[in-house]
């Protein structure tokens, strides 16, 4: 009985080898119901969640409009307001029957004409407007003020242009490039493609490497010739194409169904996401590596992964604004370089030297975490 | 090939975990080719850890293991391209089909293209999977994925094979029929190991190491261990009547090193130069003679023997009136189906107060089904069934609050310490005040608990883990006790004192159904349900089932020649 | 007697979550990087903001403009540029989200009396950072342009808008979301805790233990229900706590009309967790169902944008969402002092949740026995 000595074994055989782990992985894919939930089912949640579910865009936000004294010059300004694409209006004599509106949450704020406004307003006596906003939510509140003062802005204006009173001493003209609507699915859709690339490559990677260990499948392979950087790869590549899978179909979904524009390049597009995969897999199976264990694993992903993607990458919230530390804590997060370069390429179209400064920090992280995976998955146990 | 080169080498090993007591401790041995070598020992033994030394995927703190002439440490790719390896769970993928499990250790293991065809039929054949190609390896029953995970193992033709308790969750046909496999394999020169808890397995190895807590115990062939006990095993007969109380009085005996009961007689072992006592005062008087002596008896016997017949679990238990003739669980025409398939098809019997009955039969043929039927765990779809008189379906709590349970898995809370188990126990069942804290100070006293009351149940060793699990099903001085394989995996001597407890407790009239795969317990029942195919296809005592297939040449068949001759002549009868 | 079987089955579930380490984590981790993450770093605030100028004027009113930017406690710094494509470049790579080009004639026309003119440029890509960035820029020139002469001769007949911010002057931008914290903390925790009790027994086979016990099924019910509820209410206590002394939040409601209504919440959240418990096997499968029914549950319920800014066909899926209903209560408690009849409003709505949650969680469990 002759064993041939494995020192001697072709390339074939590594390929070979390396073929069948990456079959019995995509097998598996297919046939296990929580990948496809990941890969898929989750990513379609979330892009609907921040496709129509998420706005940031305050049209229509319900204010009342208390008239004290009905003149044309106060019918006038109403109607500015009532014309207004950011307010839903309702209009009343009295402001007390607007506060309990707004104390219920109801309206978000009131605008109020007074008596003297007229009369101030021929006169030349500092005519003012009151607003008054629910100030439990600033964000809203903060709108709600600048859209009113837009609002009045735009009224003087009309007035001006009709004929009467002074151009103002400063015009401030803004112009926002590339969303000029400021339309915030356009910015929050691509943002999402880059948490559904993290869901795939850490959670769902970092679970299924994690029930190869429970389920003592590893244990066989690894008292198999196959070497420990094979299984690795075997595991890796499936992955890496199922995250660039769904991020395809994620932007199909963007592009054809919400409308976003896409002013990039393709080849732009797959780089950045193929880059990004590379620290979001290792960091899966640094995870599954330390954990050995789906509940764990799952957990630690979803803390060290999902909700840094979501919070500390300037997706919803501004870096700047944040604390010191936590701005620290935002440059390890891969999202932090994914997430602008994916919004340009969509918004603003191809800007390389943003996005080769973003793929090589996201190369170096995942270097670290390739190197951190494979230091803790020799071919040992226990 | 000189046989005088042994396969593995195995030298002065010890590997610790953390702070525990070391998994292995000073191992030293040799395997063989060309024969199973048995690596024996109860939960926790070290087996497993030292199989995985001889893998290369451990490497041991002191000492070393050559493999094939290889270190474990430095040469660990060359030993795994030439070993086989099965792992507890048989290491299969459950998502992908037998074919599909079979491609993927092909091509790991490097079996040159033109080989396969002819090798998947060899082995598809020999492990008889061929009709199953297509199916799911998660849907296959434990003995097919066994022999699946035999043939993943074999796929290249290792010179080594290693097999991690390849018997446990199966049933004796398939373990049987594995058996048969692997010492084919060892006709061509392959070196087998084989782990196992079961000390029967032990002793169809070729030889052994015996494992314990660890360390190394013994290392040659069975028959060298049973030789120690050679002319010290007897066999009492006479005894159907009371066998129980005489075997506690055996037990309580200094002459005698260990007593169990097997069938309608009792098997002693004794002290060297000694014979068993003659008890004058019973009629007719036991007869005594000696017979082969087992592993299992030269094991206890190497520990120092078992415990004594006392169980003060028992004495403190206050005696159910054994005189009213009403059975206390009671099976009527109980019948479970899932979709079309039945499960379970009429099961019907009644079990007397203060009788312990067996419900045996392989998996999935509705041994489980018929027990989680009748406590309450699973409505009959037909059928009905009784516990203390109460009807499961009607007055299922108060059904419940008679019987106590105890599942193999030793299910308590782990994450809870034994006196937070004991109290929840006692909780549920409802008692309270004084009675509950007595009922506990008991269990603490007689289990041993006072020292460990703070530890984590899932902290402790395995047969203290099964102690609390007894304590926690008797809290309540239930009628009825339910067993699910309450002894598999435990030491033999954990294993003794847990059936001196329960032949106690039977005594004193509670009634007990237990369902079991090892034949050791089933040999402690009065009657015995063997079920296949969702039927009873026997009822009776252990002797009568095993009267029932001796035959000229077998005249005294173990139980488990009964279990496979019973099935396989109802499988002919259903062919024919 | 069943009071004692149900205690001990509550003893019992407090103390599996606070000894196992998995339960405890999942106690005290979220709630610790929730309070930390979300009131100091998620916020819609926008601050330390880095303004690139061209400036092509050379007068003192181009220079005073970009002194009161450099002034405002908005703006961490002011960057000169004179290459027009050096601003399309900064705008570009996001080195700076705002610009503002100023042309030659800006302080000569100011002199003249003519209308002069800035142009600021921003960054579309993050439209709700930029929208708050032109509101504050805007703001700075409106005051500029109230001090130049022509200003000052008009100001008496500009309308100026004067914005009172009710309950929350200042617009503290914890003072929202601190509050938003204590609902969502409930839910977190409720949640899991609840999701993985029933699963973490099924796992470990300790499930058919409990079956087997004399414990009717509504009574287990029961007792999977009181610890998580237990456990939430301590959590929403921690962080009544922290809002009102660590972040000053002004409770101006009652507190008992917030626990009061804290109890209808918790038991329809834990109703939710039973119910994804009942219909799980594993406890990786409670973990994933919870957390696919977090993900949506947070984003549609007014706590991140105001449920009236979603399309109207999805307003009405809010409806089966507690977190919706407690959002408004823990408000409007804490700086609104809304009335008792408006917190019995939403309560109505938890109620008929924790009902539906946990008469089809029963229903689950005892089909599970089948």
């Amino acid at each position: 009985m002759s064993t041939p000595p494995p020192s001697t074994e072709g390339r074939a055989a590594r390929i070979r080898r390396f073929t069948a782990l990456v079959r019995k992985e995509s097998y598996q894919i297919v046939r296990d119901p929580s990948s496809i939930l990941i890969a898929f089912v989750l990513p379609l949640i979330l892009l609907f969640l921040f496709g129509y579910g998420v706005s940031l865009d305050t049209t229509q936000t319900r204010i009342g409009l208390v008239i004290e004294q009905e003149t044309p010059l106060t019918r006038d300004l109403a109607a500015g307001f009532q014309a207004s694409r950011y307010f839903t209006v309702a209009v009343g004599r009295d402001r007390r029957t607007f506060e309990e509106d707004l104390v219920l949450g109801r309206i978000r704020g009131i605008v109020v004409i007074p008596a003297g406004f007229v009369s101030d307003y021929s006169a030349g006596r500092h005519p003012a407007l009151q607003v008054l906003v629910d100030g439990s939510d600033p964000n809203t509140a903060n709108f709600v003020q600048n859209y009113a003062q837009a609002t009045v802005a735009n009224w003087e204006r009309q007035r001006l242009n009709d004929g009467g009173g002074h151009p103002p001493a400063i015009s401030a003209e803004q112009r926002f490039w590339f969303n000029p609507e400021l339309t915030s699915r356009n910015f929050l859709v691509p943002g999402s493609i880059a948490i559904v690339m993290t869901l795939v490559g850490t959670l769902l990677t970092s679970l299924v490497v994690a029930r190869e260990w429970e389920r003592g499948t590893m244990e066989a392979m690894m008292a198999t010739p196959v070497s420990a950087a094979e299984l690795l790869a075997g595991k890796l590549l499936p992955y890496f194409l199922l995250g660039l899978t769904s991020m395809t179909l994620c932007v199909l979904l963007a592009v054809f169904l919400f409308g976003v524009p896409f002013r990039g390049s393709v080849a732009a597009l797959y780089a950045l996401s193929a880059t990004f995969l590379m620290p979001a897999l290792g960091q899966g199976l640094l995870i599954s590596a330390a954990t050995k264990n789906q509940f764990l694993a799952s957990q630690l992903a979803l803390i060290s992964a999902f909700l840094p993607a979501f919070l500390l990458s300037g997706f919803l919230f501004e870096i700047n604004s944040m604390p010191t530390v936590i701005q620290w804590i935002t440059f390890i997060v891969p999202a932090r370089y994914l997430i602008p370069s994916l919004q340009t390429v969509f918004l603003a179209g191809d800007i390389w030297p943003m996005f080769t400064r973003a793929i090589a920090v996201m190369f170096l992280i995942g270097c670290v975490f390739f190197a951190l995976a494979a230091r803790s998955t020799r071919k040992r146990i226990g | 090939m000189s046989d005088a080169v042994p396969f593995v080498r195995i030298v002065d090993v010890v590997k610790r975990f953390g702070n525990a007591p070391p998994a292995l401790d000073h191992v030293a041995g040799e395997i063989l080719g060309g024969r199973i070598t048995g690596l024996v020992g109860p939960d926790g033994a070290g087996k497993t850890t030292l199989i995985r030394l001889m893998t290369g995927l451990m490497a041991p703190d002191e000492g070393k293991v050559e493999v094939l002439g290889f270190d474990t440490v430095t040469n660990a790719a060359d030993i795994q391209a030439a070993i086989g390896y099965m792992p507890q769970r048989f290491g299969l993928y459950e998502d992908l089909s037998v074919q599909e499990n079979l491609n993927l250790y092909a091509d790991l293991r490097g079996l040159p293209v033109a080989e396969r065809a002819a090798t998947f039929d060899e082995l598809l054949e020999f492990t008889d999977l061929k009709r199953f190609t297509e199916r799911l390896a998660g849907k296959l029953s434990g003995g097919m994925k066994q022999k699946l995970g035999l043939a993943c193992a074999l796929l290249r033709k290792p010179r080594l094979l290693l097999l991690d308790e390849p018997g446990v969750g199966v049933d004796p046909i398939s373990r049987r029929d594995l058996w048969k496999m692997v010492e084919n394999l060892t006709a061509e020169g392959i070196g087998v190991v084989w782990s196992t808890a079961y000390l029967d397995e032990a002793e169809a190895c070729d030889s052994v190491l015996l494992l314990n807590e660890g360390k190394l115990l013994f290392a040659g062939s069975p028959s060298e261990l049973t030789g120690r006990v050679a002319d010290r095993v007897f066999k009492v007969a006479g005894v159907s009547k009371g066998r129980r109380q005489t075997l506690a009085r055996y037990l309580d005996d200094d002459n005698v090193v260990d007593g169990v009961i097997q069938g309608e007689a009792i098997r002693l072992v004794m002290k060297p130069d000694t014979v068993p006592p003659t008890l004058d005062d019973r009629s007719p008087a036991p007869v005594a003679a000696t017979t082969a002596p087992r592993f299992e008896d030269a094991f206890i016997d190497m520990l120092g023997g078992g415990p004594g017949g006392r169980s003060k679990l028992a004495e403190t238990q206050t005696p159910f009136s054994t005189t009213d003739a009403k059975p206390v669980i009671e099976a009527h025409g109980l019948t479970k189906r899932f979709g079309d398939f039945t499960a379970a098809d009429a099961i019907t019997f009644d079990i007397p107060r203060g009788q312990i009955f067996g419900l045996l039969g392989p998996n999935g043929a509705g041994k489980s089904t018929t027990f989680k039927m009748l406590c309450g765990l699973l409505k009959p779809t037909a059928g009905e069934g009784r516990v203390a008189g109460f009807d499961l379906r009607r007055d299922a709590a108060e059904a419940r609050n008679r019987l106590g349970y105890m599942a193999q898995k030793f299910s308590l809370y782990g994450d809870l310490s034994v006196a937070q188990n004991l109290s929840f126990f006692a909780g549920v069942y409802g008692l309270s005040g004084a009675r509950k804290r007595e009922r506990i100070e008991l269990m603490v006293d007689i289990f041993g608990f006072a020292r460990l009351l703070d530890m984590s149940a899932k902290d402790l060793p395995l047969g203290l883990k099964q102690r609390l699990a007894l304590a926690c099903a008797v809290l309540h001085e239930p009628e009825a006790l339910f067993l699910d394989e309450p002894t598999s995996g435990v030491d033999p001597i954990t294993r003794r004192e847990f059936w001196t407890h329960i032949n106690g407790l039977v005594e004193k009239g509670v009634t007990v159904l237990v369902t079991t795969h090892f034949m050791d317990e089933a040999e402690y029942c009065d009657r015995i349900s063997l079920i296949y195919r969702g039927r009873s296809i026997a009822l009776g005592s252990p002797d009568e089932l095993k009267a029932q297939v001796a035959t000229a040449e077998h005249p005294d068949p173990t139980m488990e020649d009964a279990f496979i001759a019973l099935v396989q002549g109802s499988e002919e009868k259903e062919a024919a | 007697m069943w009071w004692t079987r149900l205690k001990a089955l509550i003893v019992k579930e407090l103390l599996a979550v606070l000894r196992d380490p998995k339960g405890r984590t999942v106690l005290i981790v979220p709630p610790i990087l929730q309070l930390l993450v979300f009131s100091y770093a998620a916020t819609l605030e926008v601050t330390n903001v880095d303004v690139l100028v061209l400036n092509r004027d050379n007068g003192q009113w181009s220079q005073e403009l970009v002194e009161r930017i450099g002034g405002s406690p908005t703006f961490r710094s002011v960057r000169f540029t004179d290459r027009p494509d050096e601003v399309q470049e900064a705008i570009d790579t996001q080195k700076f989200i705002a610009a503002i080009e100023i042309g030659p004639s800006f302080s000569r026309d100011i002199e003249a009396g003519q209308p002069a003119e800035v142009q600021m440029i921003l960054d579309g890509r993050r439209s709700n950072a930029s929208q708050i960035v032109s509101g504050y820029l805007t703001r700075i020139v409106a005051t500029l342009a109230a001090d130049t002469p022509a200003g000052k001769r008009m100001a008496s007949n500009a309308v100026s808008v004067v914005a009172r911010n009710w309950f929350n002057p200042n617009l503290t931008y914890q003072w929202f979301m601190v509050p938003n914290l204590v609902a969502s903390i409930a839910l977190l925790i409720g949640l899991i805790v609840t999701a993985l009790s029933i699963a973490r027994e099924r796992e470990l086979g300790t499930f058919d233990q409990l079956m087997v016990s004399p414990l009717r099924t509504h009574e287990i019910l029961i007792g999977k229900l009181v610890p998580p509820m237990m456990i939430g209410l301590f959590h929403i206590t921690i962080y009544i706590l922290a809002a009102v002394f660590i972040f000053a939040v002004p409770l101006r409601g009652s507190l008992f009309l917030l626990y009061g209504s804290a109890i209808f919440y918790l038991a329809s959240v834990v109703g939710l967790g039973l119910f994804i418990s009942a219909l799980s096997m594993t406890q990786q499968q409670a973990i994933l169902g919870a957390f696919l029914f977090m993900v949506p549950a947070m984003l549609l319920s007014g706590f991140a944008t105001p449920i009236e800014n979603m399309p109207a066909w999805l307003q009405p899926i809010t409806y089966v969402n507690p977190l919706r209903y407690f959002l408004v209560i823990v408000k409007g408690v804490f700086l609104k002092d809304i009335p008792a009849v408006e917190v019995v409003r939403q309560t109505i709505p938890l109620l008929l949740i924790a009902i539906v949650t946990l008469s089809a969680a029963s229903w689950l469990f005892r089909r599970r026995l089948e």
